[in-house]
C-alpha cells in the first residue's frame, strides 16, 4: 500500500505542473446584465497574460471570479491546480485589486506581516523590507498607511502582492496611480517575474505596457472571449507603410493584391498576410517595389512594421461589435 | 491537469481557519486600539466615571438623613443608572465598531486582498467577532470594576454577584455586535449600526413596557417585554445584570419599586442564558451564510 503510494506519488512529481490559472466557462449574470459569458483561458507557468478590453467587458470581475471574490453562476477555475473553491488554492497567488486600499492605521511593514501570516507562510522581516526596498517604500516602512499619497498606496499594494513569495500575480490595473518612473518600475518588476517562472495575469489599459511584457493576451469584450493568442498571433499581420508618387490605376491594383490597401494622400499601408515574412532580404517585399517601379511608380519611402497591439484591438472589437449589429 | 498537493487533511484547514481567526481578531483589536472610535469612547467613559464620583460623594453626604435601607435603595439604584449609562456606551461603542469594520472594508476595498488570500470568509468573520468581543468585554471588565470601587470607596455599597453582574453586560455588548456584525455583512456601515442601536434602544423600551404592563396587570402589555427580550436578549441580559448589581434586601423591604425599571425583581433563569447562547451563534451563523454569499 505504502510502496503503492509512493510510486503514484512519483508518478505525479514527474508530471507537467498544472497551468497558474485554468478557466473553463465562467459565466456571471447580475440580475438581467451578463457580465461575464462562457470565459474560457489559461496562463502558464511563468508566463505574463495580458486581459485587454474597453471599459465594462468583465476584465475585472473575471479577475474577482478566479480569486474566490466574485461567485460565478457556471465554470471551473483551477489556481495552480487546485479547485478555486478551495481556499488553499490561493496560498501562492499574490493580488493588486484595482480599488487599492490597505489599513490606514496599520504601517507599511505591519500590512506586509499581515498579509504574510494570513497566507500562512513565514517570511523572514528582511525579506519582507526587500520587497518594501523593490517598490520604493523601503524608507516609508514604519509610516502609517493613511499619511500615504494614492501612488505608495499602489506601491505597496504591489509589495503585498509579492511578499507571500508567489507562484502567480493577478494584476488589476497595476500603473493606474503611477508615474512615468513607477510603470518603468513595473515593467521591470513584471520582466523579473518571468524570469523567475511566476506567472502574471495582467489586466491593464495601457495597450503598449501589455505589448512590451506580455507573452499571451486574452482579449474580452462585452463578457466574452473576442480573441486570444500569443503576440505573434495576433499581431502575426504585419504591416508596409509607402510613400509614392505617380501610382496609375495598375500600381494600385498591384498594392491590393499584396494585402488590405489603405491610402492617406501619398502615403500607402499595405496590410501584409501573417505568412508572408517582411523581414529585409525577403522576396515579398522587393518584388512589390520591384513591380511598381517598373510601373512607373517614384518610390520615396518603404517601411516594413508589424500591426501595433493597438490597432488589433480596435479591429478585433470593431468588427465584434459590426457582427453585433448585423 | 493534474493534482500535485496532497490530499485535503481537515486538521491542517482546521488549523488554518484558527490560525486566520486569530490573526484577524489581533487586527480587530489592534484597529479598535488605534482608531479614534477608542479614543472617543475613553473620553466619555472619563466624564461617566468622574460624573458618577461626584454624585456618590455627594450621595453619601446626604447619608445622614437616610435611614440604612434607604441608603442601600439609593446606592444600589444610583449604581443601576450608572451602569446603565456604561452598558450604553459600551453597546453604542462596539455597534458602531462592529458595522463599519466588515462592511467598511468591504466598501473601501481592503477586504478584497485580504479575502484573496487563502483564507475562509467565515474565519474571518469569526476573527472580527473574537476580537469585538474581547474588545467588548474587556472595556466592560475595566470600567465595570472602576465604577463598582468608586461606589465601594464613596459610600461603602458593594454588590452581591460583581462578576455575574459584568459578565451579563459583557454578554449584553456581544450581542449587540453580533447584530451589528451580520447587519454589516448585507447594509451599509453606517446604517448597520444605526439599526442594531435602535433595536437595542427599543428592546430596551419594549422592557420598561412590560414592568409597566406587569405593574398595571395588563397581559398584552406584560408580552411586548417578554417578547421583545427573546427576540433581542440585550435587555434581558440588562436585566441579569442590574440583579447582580442591586441590593437584594431592596426589593423585599420596598415592595412598592417592584416596577421600577431599574430594578431587577426576578433572576435570570439558565434557559434564558442558554437561549441567549444560541441566538449569538444563531446571528452569527446567519453573518457568516450572508457574507460567504456575497460577491464582493
Amino acid at each position: 500500500m505504502t510502496r503503492d503510494t509512493g510510486a503514484a506519488e512519483r508518478l505525479l512529481a514527474d508530471l507537467p505542473p498544472a497551468p497558474a490559472v485554468w478557466c473553463s466557462g465562467l459565466r456571471k449574470r447580475y440580475r438581467r446584465q451578463v457580465a461575464v459569458d462562457d470565459v474560457s483561458f489559461t496562463v502558464g507557468r511563468g508566463e505574463i497574460v495580458g486581459l485587454l478590453g474597453p471599459n465594462g467587458a468583465g476584465k475585472t470581475t473575471v479577475i474577482k471570479i478566479l480569486l474566490g471574490l466574485i461567485h460565478p453562476n457556471a465554470g471551473d477555475v483551477l489556481l495552480l491546480g487546485r479547485p478555486a473553491r478551495d481556499p488553499r488554492a490561493r496560498a501562492r497567488v499574490g493580488y493588486l485589486p484595482e480599488l487599492f486600499r490597505y489599513q490606514p492605521w496599520l504601517t507599511a511593514a505591519e500590512v506586509l506581516a499581515l498579509h504574510v501570516r494570513l497566507a500562512g507562510v513565514t517570511v523572514p522581516v528582511a525579506e519582507r523590507r526587500e520587497c518594501l526596498d523593490m517598490v520604493g517604500l523601503a524608507d516609508r516602512a514604519d509610516d502609517r498607511v493613511g499619511g500615504f499619497s494614492k501612488g505608495m498606496q499602489q506601491r505597496l499594494g504591489l509589495a503585498v502582492a509579492l511578499v507571500a513569495r508567489p507562484e502567480l500575480v493577478v494584476l488589476d490595473e497595476p500603473t493606474s496611480a503611477l508615474d512615468p518612473i513607477g510603470r518603468a518600475d513595473v515593467r521591470d518588476l513584471l520582466l523579473s517575474l518571468r524570469s523567475r517562472r511566476v506567472a502574471v495575469l495582467l489586466n491593464s489599459h495601457l495597450i503598449g505596457e501589455v505589448e512590451r511584457v506580455c507573452d499571451r493576451v486574452v482579449i474580452l469584450d462585452r463578457g466574452r472571449v473576442a480573441a486570444s493568442g500569443t503576440l505573434a498571433e495576433l499581431l502575426g499581420q504585419r504591416e508596409l507603410r509607402l510613400r509614392l508618387d505617380g501610382v496609375g490605376a495598375d500600381a494600385e491594383a498591384r498594392l491590393a493584391a499584396t494585402g488590405r490597401l489603405t491610402r492617406a494622400g501619398d502615403e500607402f499601408i499595405v496590410e501584409l498576410p501573417a505568412d508572408q515574412d517582411a523581414a529585409p532580404g525577403d522576396g515579398a517585399v522587393p518584388k512589390l517595389v520591384a513591380d511598381l517601379v517598373a510601373l512607373g511608380v517614384r518610390v520615396h519611402a518603404v517601411e516594413p512594421g508589424r500591426i501595433s497591439l493597438e490597432r488589433r484591438l480596435l479591429n478585433i472589437l470593431r468588427a465584434d461589435s459590426g457582427e453585433d449589429r448585423r | 491537469m493534474t493534482a500535485r498537493t496532497a490530499p485535503t487533511a481537515p486538521t491542517a484547514l482546521t488549523a488554518l481557519t484558527a490560525l486566520t481567526a486569530l490573526t484577524v481578531a489581533a487586527l480587530t483589536l489592534r484597529e479598535a486600539g488605534r482608531r479614534r472610535v477608542l479614543r472617543a469612547l475613553a473620553v466619555m467613559t472619563l466624564i461617566l466615571l468622574a460624573l458618577s464620583a461626584w454624585g456618590f460623594s455627594r450621595l453619601d453626604a446626604n447619608f445622614g438623613t437616610l435611614t440604612s435601607g434607604e441608603a442601600r435603595l439609593a446606592a444600589s439604584q444610583v449604581l443601576n443608572l450608572v451602569m446603565f449609562g456604561l452598558s450604553l456606551i459600551a453597546a453604542l461603542g462596539t455597534a458602531f465598531l462592529a458595522g463599519p469594520t466588515l462592511a467598511g472594508e468591504i466598501e473601501s476595498g481592503t477586504a478584497l486582498t485580504m479575502l484573496a488570500r487563502p483564507v475562509h470568509r467565515s474565519a474571518v468573520l469569526l476573527g472580527k467577532w473574537l476580537g469585538l468581543v474581547a474588545f467588548g468585554g474587556g472595556y466592560i471588565t475595566m470600567t465595570g470594576l472602576t465604577q463598582l470601587l468608586i461606589v465601594w470607596v464613596t459610600t461603602g455599597y458593594w454588590p452581591p454577584q460583581p462578576v455575574n453582574g459584568l459578565a451579563l453586560l459583557a454578554a449584553q455588548a456581544a450581542v449587540l455586535l453580533t447584530l451589528a456584525l451580520m447587519l454589516s455583512t448585507v447594509v451599509s456601515p453606517m446604517a448597520s449600526g444605526i439599526v442594531a442601536v435602535g433595536l437595542f434602544g427599543a428592546t430596551w423600551i419594549a422592557g420598561v413596557v412590560g414592568g409597566v404592563g406587569h405593574a398595571l396587570g395588563n397581559e398584552g402589555m406584560e408580552r411586548v417585554g417578554t417578547v421583545s427580550r427573546v427576540l433581542l436578549p440585550t435587555d434581558g441580559l440588562w436585566r441579569g445584570a442590574m440583579r447582580g448589581f442591586q441590593d437584594p434586601a431592596v426589593l423585599a423591604q420596598f415592595p412598592a419599586f417592584d416596577d421600577f425599571p431599574f430594578l431587577s425583581r426576578t433572576p435570570l433563569t439558565a434557559a434564558y442564558v442558554g437561549w441567549t447562547c444560541v441566538w449569538i451563534v444563531l446571528v452569527l451563523g446567519l453573518a457568516g451564510i450572508s457574507f460567504r454569499r456575497r460577491d464582493l
